[in-house]
């Protein structure tokens, strides 16, 4: 643990507490170390804070589920939360996001606000689709989020689309296209890394390899399973990074981020990582082993983390404390928020299929 | 006013949106400079360049695909897929993703693409280049349904798609891409969508047709005038949304139906329209709604032209309606 660095690279994504994200650009040369030390801390805190925000948000939201206030399907990033985390730090607002159907994590870290976000797990007028979608389609166009894809694979194709629009009009911008490894077996993978190679487009492939398509382990559904190996078929690079650091995450994707920024084409992430909760609320886990899981949660990309900024003396008991509260009155607030908002009235039940009915 | 024929009336309406509008893009399998298997983007490449009119590999749902992505973003673009038969491959992307953005986001995102396919039978082409599956998209709330019958008909309405903010598919009868011609005005002009036109007026029987089979239907109706049968004949252009008001003011005139289309029979688009005719101009029928279609079978090979509705099965057809 005490290897890993925290590595600004002259950026910095500050969080406030409601939810809403601001870039800030810093110049490390012009700052004095001791100023250096409380952005690094500032930073490291907020990793922490949104990986806690993911996490409170989704055990409430599996409480909510069970008192039968959130319907439909509802499938828990708990145990990856330091891969939306981490890897959204490198991207800035004019970057398209494309995420999966286990994206509240991803909506969460990019800043779609809590309260719209807990409003359409309610499946309220005040969500961020309108309650349209629920919890696997969650839009926000106002922060460049194209959704959750509940078709698994389906999402990649667009995202090569919306970095091909990027090169077309010359925008200096990156998509990111999250995926998890179920998705790797979809044709639409192959077709998608072909034309994003074979076009040199800006987009970033994020696989969020939790090693098992549903109940399918990635031995029983990949003839070959070092996933970042795959782009090298299609001529470019990849890689495989711990997806249960945060900083690594970070580092990483910054790095590649900014390759894929200066158009040198796309690059294929594979975050290592693990969903520590089931598939999704209907799920007996018979496809793996309680030991199996209890060892990835000592691996626990929050735990891990804590200990390791408490090592580096950058996080206080009072501190944690505060940030814990602070996660707990927002979603409070936004339960508030989603339990007093309006049902889609009925009369909207056609608005939208077409552009003129809106 | 010059003569074209459709593939030359297409290429125009391309040309023309291109010149207007630098968003419209257009993409797909030797669309660029092989200039498209049937010639429709002839001339594009050469003309706008490689970031406009670029060729794709053989990926459906991959184009598809990143059409959709190019859409959400600011562009136009019209992707080609070379044969309707081909478009299964991206029928996830067409019906997941493409037709249900816009509901499926509130409202935040707009789709509008246009997809050019060619498709039906006539031309030998066997079970794989001959296929009419406009029914599954017509199931397919969110998407628009557009099949041209004439060469001026097809420009006016494809640029019409271009413009449009929803995703349109855009058939194009291949069968009569050169043997139908007609005067084509040069420049921009529209045909509306979602409106039919009414080719022949009479007052006895309503046939319904598009796309190549309009041109066969007309042949019959006149064939059925000489034998003193006055028939309304209605060319749908757009199958989603549908024009009911043309339909229903036909109907109420005639009291009798024969919609012809060469897709098979069960549950293609003559069903939807017969229910929607009896649902809404019951009191009016003096007989069944007929329809005349392509049998419930792959499309075949050496047997297509008795697969395909002739004149002779839609003449039987009105007149068994006449004889009810």
């Amino acid at each position: 643990m005490s290897s890993r660095s925290l590595d600004l690279q002259g950026v910095s994504t500050t969080f406030t507490l409601t939810g809403e994200f601001e870039m800030q650009n810093i110049d490390i040369n012009t700052i004095a170390q001791s100023d250096l030390q409380a952005v690094k801390q500032n930073h490291a805190l907020t990793l922490l804070h949104e990986m806690l925000r993911i996490r409170r948000f989704e055990e409430k939201a599996a409480e909510l589920y069970s008192l039968g206030m959130i319907r439909g399907f509802l499938h828990l990033y708990i145990g990856e939360e330091a891969v939306a985390v981490g890897a959204m730090q490198a991207f800035g607002q004019q970057d398209r996001i494309v995420a999966t159907y286990r994206e509240h994590g991803h909506a969460l870290a990019r800043g779609v606000p809590i309260r719209s976000l807990m409003a359409e797990m309610y499946g309220k007028a005040n969500g961020c689709s309108r309650g349209r979608g629920g919890s696997m389609h969650l839009f926000d166009a106002g922060r460049r989020f194209y959704g959750g894809y509940a078709i698994v694979g389906g999402g990649l194709p667009i995202a090569v689309g919306l970095a091909l629009a990027d090169k077309l009009q010359s925008r200096p911008y990156v998509t990111a296209c999250f995926f998890g490894d179920g998705a790797v077996a979809e044709g639409e993978f192959h077709e998608s890394l072909n034309l994003a190679a074979l076009w040199k487009l800006p987009v970033l492939f994020l696989c969020e390899n939790n090693l098992y398509a549903m109940g399918t382990a990635l031995a029983r559904h990949q003839s070959q399973t070092d996933i970042a190996m795959k782009a090298q078929g299609y001529g470019f690079q990849g890689e495989a990074v711990d997806g249960m650091d945060v900083l690594a995450v970070e580092k990483a994707t910054r790095r590649v981020a900014d390759w894929v920024r200066q158009g040198k084409g796309p690059y294929l992430l594979e975050f290592r990582t693990y969903r520590f909760r089931a598939h999704s609320m209907y799920d007996p886990e018979l496809y793996r082993t309680k030991e199996e899981v209890e060892r990835w949660k000592e691996r626990c990309p929050i735990a891990t983390f804590q200990t390791w900024l408490r090592q580096q003396q950058l996080l206080a008991d009072t501190t944690l404390a505060q940030i814990e509260a602070a996660v707990d009155h927002e979603i409070e607030d936004a339960i508030v928020f989603a339990e007093a908002g309006p049902s889609e009235p009925v009369e909207d039940l056609l608005r939208d299929v077409y552009t003129q009915e809106g | 006013m010059p003569e074209m024929n459709m593939i030359q009336a297409i290429n125009d309406a391309l040309r023309v949106e291109m010149e207007r509008d630098d968003r419209v893009i257009v993409m797909g399998e030797d669309i660029g400079k092989f200039g498209g298997v049937f010639r429709a983007t002839q001339g594009l490449y050469q003309q706008f360049g490689e970031d406009r009119v670029f060729d794709t590999p053989l990926a459906e749902a991959g184009i598809i695909g990143t059409a959709i992505g190019m859409a959400l973003y600011g562009l136009r673009p019209v992707p080609e897929i070379q044969f309707a038969d081909y478009i299964y491959p991206a029928f996830d992307q067409i019906v997941n993703e493409l037709s249900k953005y816009r509901y499926r986001s509130g409202g935040q995102y707009s789709c509008p693409l246009t997809i050019r396919t060619p498709y039906g039978g006539g031309v030998k082409g066997g079970h794989y280049h001959s296929q009419s599956p406009e029914a599954y998209f017509i199931h397919t709330p969110g998407l628009k349904v557009v099949v041209p019958s004439s060469p001026y008909d097809a420009k006016g309405l494809l640029i019409s798609a271009i413009r449009d903010e929803d995703p349109v598919l855009f058939f194009e009868p291949k069968r009569i891409y050169r043997a139908v011609k007609g005067e084509v005005p040069k420049g921009e002009y529209l045909v509306p969508l979602e409106r039919a036109t009414l080719v022949r007026e009479g007052d006895q029987c309503t046939v319904i047709a598009y796309g190549a089979m309009l041109h066969m239907a007309r042949e019959t109706v006149d064939l059925a005038t000489k034998k003193g049968i006055r028939c309304d004949l209605i060319d749908l252009r757009t199958l989603l949304p549908f024009d009911i008001d043309t339909i229903l003011q036909s109907v109420q005139k005639t009291g009798r139906v024969v919609i012809v289309h060469e897709a098979p029979r069960t549950c293609g688009f003559g069903a939807e329209l017969a229910a929607t005719i009896g649902e809404k101009a019951l009191l009016y029928l003096e007989a069944p709604v007929l329809r005349i279609t392509g049998f419930d079978t792959p499309f075949p090979y050496t047997l297509e032209h008795d697969y395909l509705p002739d004149a002779p099965r839609v003449l039987a057809g009105i007149e068994k309606t006449l004889n009810f």
